[in-house]
């Protein structure tokens, strides 16, 4: 479904993303990982065509999209989500997620019914008629994941949905996710909320100063000692290891 | 058709008012690099100090460079007062509000201006306003001359208070960092009165230096409005040396095209920079790419 | 739905101004506030449901009102052809400078500023040449008569201009419940995710401004049609520009009624303050800029957000009674 290759972008001195390559097949859900400042914001706005990259290339569904506005590249089946939450604060929930609907809907009561639809699916039904400006932090995720549910996409891409969610929230979205995979979208996600990461993904990339250090099934990443010293520091690893043997020691 | 012997006046007389138009867009850029509001009002508030200037002579005899040590103070305060109790409080912090108070101000301004003392043109008539500097090559009215070092000698102090003076530092500060400065105790209210006052004393002084040799009608505010975002454009939002390069620039655009396409369209001169720097290169001369 | 209703009670008490009021003075007033709602309905449409704030609409006013009487004046055509094509010019225009500006995603200010330098651009140009009427403007003569779209009776040019008004909230209403209108707004309220949501935000802005101008020049037309004279300053100068952005601020941003809310309340006021201070140049234009800031201040979301308020309020108590 998605194929980056060899993707660069450089900000002024500062190589945000270097050389990335990654691959999400259809109906995946797959987990970019990785510390803060890695670069995983800049890689997905170079997807999306918010950035265009020095180098590398995309590819979607067999086609290349990789130098087109971001406007295009919804149109043909990627749709992302924003860390910082971007809500049509005027309009009402309902009026939010019908701006999604209508990419492909260009009646307005068409539209309207989409979105009450999508709404209902990710648990905003009661709140339709307020303004998206008085949701909470949890609420405008949601409203976010609607928006771009609501476009019918192939590949959504989620940054870091789970942020700013307490547990029992984080509990919630989980199974609303499984679903919209469980209707054939495919899903690439970032995320540091590893309990989510771990119930959700069945592979993830490790971004580390703008390159991939580290991809295979979540369990062989969490193992992983590069991935574990991009988290936790040099010589991380030996510590973690070193601990685990003592406790194993007789 | 390029005759030096009218060229050569021409720009010189282009440098002289440029250094004018300098002195208006420093407090221009000051108050956007620190603040980022585009001031509508500043051109108001520089036709204020005209007036102001015009009475104190008319009325009290005071010449115009010695008013400027009268109307610097006091359009310091009078800038102070507007972003602290009316600006700041009317805009509920968001931007386009911003430029709708300051255009409502302007609006005020330009209209009770209009509404005192009509649209007749005042214009006053010094000693000095004939004397003409000797250059060999050309003559230059010598009250030019004065606004042209005038000008530059304020430019200079401005340029000594942001750099060495702890009000100067606290000013960069917000500039770059305002929450970071929050922090670190700066008043950021406060600095943003100060450096609004501090924008619009240079638009005091430039009044001062400009009274000489100019004209005032409740007019003149909205026509040097777009002068000075022209300049601040031109040079680069909050860039010291853009303000000042842009400003000598256009007054030699501005002059140049007076002479070749008479005075009415020569004006255009300048909107139709503006509006190409805008399309083309909004960063300016100096000013960062955004 | 309380603003909505006020304003269609409005506009039926207006309809009836010209069969109830004899003054010829309040029929020219009312005529004026009605022409100053479809103004404001124009700016509305690209600053209110757009966001996208002009400082320099009068430069599309203008080149309605000029270009219908240049086709008129210099060139002998019917008032309705130059009026048509004097509007398909404001829209043309319009079209230019959205392509010209909004391919760079200026600050809103800037946008502001460039706009405001067309227009000061277009006085200039204008009142530079003897073909548009240099310094004196230019006077349509006078050919009373239907065919001509000029009228005898007053009333008529009520009607169109009360029909207009019409037009504008229809438009409106046509925003506020079309695909359109939702991305319009969608990129009012946040560019980046309005993209992400695949709206192109140039060919949405474009078209805005491209209607905006249509509009605006529709009124510039039928300025010069009711006053059969248009000199630069009144067509291009800063005045007519003010009203544009006043009107609709004053009565609520982005909604249906608020530049007739605006219009009514903005020149309501300002003939009261003109009883109380005479007929002083300027001031009225001070009080205008007064009523401005006390508006950014008090009532940001202008006439309509202050009856929307009052509804709720009010729905509330009785939720609780």
């Amino acid at each position: 479904m998605l194929e980056v290759r060899e993707l660069s972008k450089r900000f002024g001195g500062i190589q945000a993303v270097n050389t990335a390559s990654l691959d999400v097949y259809e109906n995946e859900i797959v987990a970019l990982l990785g510390p803060n400042g890695a670069g995983k914001t800049t890689l997905f706005a170079a997807i999306a065509g918010f950035v265009r990259p020095d180098s590398g290339n995309v590819r979607l569904a067999g086609r290349d999209i990789t130098s087109l506005p971001p406007h295009v590249i919804c149109a043909r089946g990627l749709v992302r989500t924003f860390q910082i939450v971007q809500p049509f604060g005027a309009l009402t929930v309902r009026e939010n997620i019908a701006v999604g609907a209508h990419l492909h809907h260009a009646s307005r009561r068409q539209a309207l019914a989409r979105a009450e639809d999508v709404a209902e699916k990710v648990g905003l039904g009661p709140r339709l008629n307020q303004p998206a400006a008085t949701l909470t932090v949890a609420g405008r995720k949601r409203l976010e994941l609607a928006r771009a549910l609501a476009t019918d996409p192939k590949l959504l891409l989620l940054d870091e949905v789970m942020a700013g969610l307490n547990p029992m929230e984080v509990s919630e979205i989980v199974p609303v996710i499984q679903a919209i995979r469980g209707s054939g979208v495919t899903i690439l996600l970032i995320e540091h909320v590893m309990q989510a990461v771990v119930s959700l993904a069945e592979r993830a990339y490790v971004l580390n100063n703008g390159r991939i250090i580290a991809s295979g099934t979540t369990a062989e990443i969490a193992s992983d000692p590069q991935v574990i010293e991009a988290y936790l520091g040099h010589g991380a690893a030996a510590r973690v290891q070193s601990r685990l043997e003592a406790r194993h020691a007789p | 058709m390029v005759n030096f012997s009218l060229l050569l006046p021409a720009v010189l007389n282009g440098v002289t008012t440029g250094a004018i138009y300098a002195l208006i867009a420093l407090g221009l850029t000051l108050i956007y690099g620190v603040l980022h509001i585009i001031n509508f009002a500043h051109g108001s508030l520089l036709m204020l100090a005209l007036y102001a200037a015009f009475f104190l002579y008319t009325l009290a005899g005071i010449d115009p460079y010695v008013a400027v040590l009268i109307l610097v103070p006091a359009f310091f305060v009078l800038g102070y007062g507007l972003q602290r109790f009316v600006i700041q409080p009317t805009s509920h912090g968001r931007d386009e509000n911003i430029l709708l108070v300051t255009l409502g101000l302007a609006i005020i301004i330009d209209n009770l201006a209009l509404w005192l003392w009509t649209s007749t043109t005042r214009t006053i008539d010094t000693w000095y306003a004939f004397e003409v500097v000797d250059l060999g090559f050309a003559f230059i009215p010598l009250p030019k001359v004065i606004a042209f070092f005038g000008a530059l000698a304020f430019a200079a102090l401005l340029w000594a208070l942001i750099t060495f003076t702890d009000l100067g530092r606290a000013i960069r500060a917000v500039a770059r960092e305002r929450d970071g400065a929050r922090l670190v105790g700066i008043r950021v209210e406060h600095v943003y009165a100060m450096t609004f006052g501090i924008g619009t004393a240079a638009v005091a002084a430039a009044a001062c230096f400009l009274l000489p040799t100019f004209y005032v009608t409740p007019q003149v505010g909205y026509a040097f409005v777009l002068v000075a975002f022209t300049t601040v454009v031109l040079g680069g939002m909050g860039s010291f040396v853009g303000a000042l390069s842009a400003g000598l620039l256009l007054g030699i655009v501005e002059s140049l095209g007076g002479l070749y396409l008479g005075e009415s369209l020569g004006q255009l001169g300048i909107f139709v920079i503006f509006i190409l720097i805008l399309l083309f290169r909004p960063m300016g001369l100096f000013g960062a790419r955004a | 739905m309380t603003a909505k209703i006020t304003g269609a009670v409005l506009l039926a008490l207006l309809f009836c101004v010209p069969f109830a009021v004899q003054s010829e003075f309040w029929l020219s007033f009312w005529l004026l506030v009605l022409m100053y709602a479809f103004l404001g309905q124009a700016w509305n449409v690209l600053g209110g449901y757009g966001g996208q704030f002009s400082f320099g609409h009068a430069l599309f006013f203008g080149i309605g009102a000029f270009g219908t009487a240049i086709l008129q004046v210099r060139h002998g055509l019917n008032a309705y052809a130059a009026g048509a094509i004097a509007i398909a010019l404001g829209a043309i225009v319009g079209c230019a400078v959205g392509l010209l500006v909004f391919r760079y995603r200026l600050r809103g200010a800037y946008f502001a500023l460039v706009t405001l330098a067309f227009a000061e651009v277009a006085r200039i140009l204008i009142s530079s040449f003897d073909y548009t009427g240099s310094g004196f403007g230019m006077l349509v003569p006078l050919a009373r008569g239907a065919a001509n779209f000029q009228f005898e009776d007053r009333r008529i040019f009520y009607v169109i201009a009360w029909t207009l008004v019409v037009i504008g909230a229809l438009i409106a209403w046509w925003l506020e419940n079309s695909r359109f209108g939702a991305r319009l707004m969608a990129v009012r309220e946040n560019e980046d995710a309005a993209q992400a949501l695949g709206i192109n935000l140039i060919r949405t802005k474009v078209f805005a401004i491209t209607l905006s101008g249509a509009m605006a020049a529709t009124v510039g037309v039928f300025y010069v049609q009711n006053f059969l004279f248009v000199d630069s300053h009144l067509a291009f100068g800063p005045a007519m520009s003010i009203e544009a952005l006043l009107v609709s601020i004053i009565g609520g941003m982005g909604t249906m009624f608020g530049p007739l809310f605006g219009a009514v309340v903005l020149h309501a006021l300002g003939e009261a303050a003109k009883q109380v201070t005479g007929n002083a140049p300027g001031l009225n234009l001070a009080f205008y800029g007064l009523l401005l800031i006390l508006a950014l201040r008090f009532l940001p979301n202008g006439i309509t957000g202050l009856l929307s308020r009052r509804m709720a309020r009010r729905s509330s108590e009785r939720a609780h009674a």
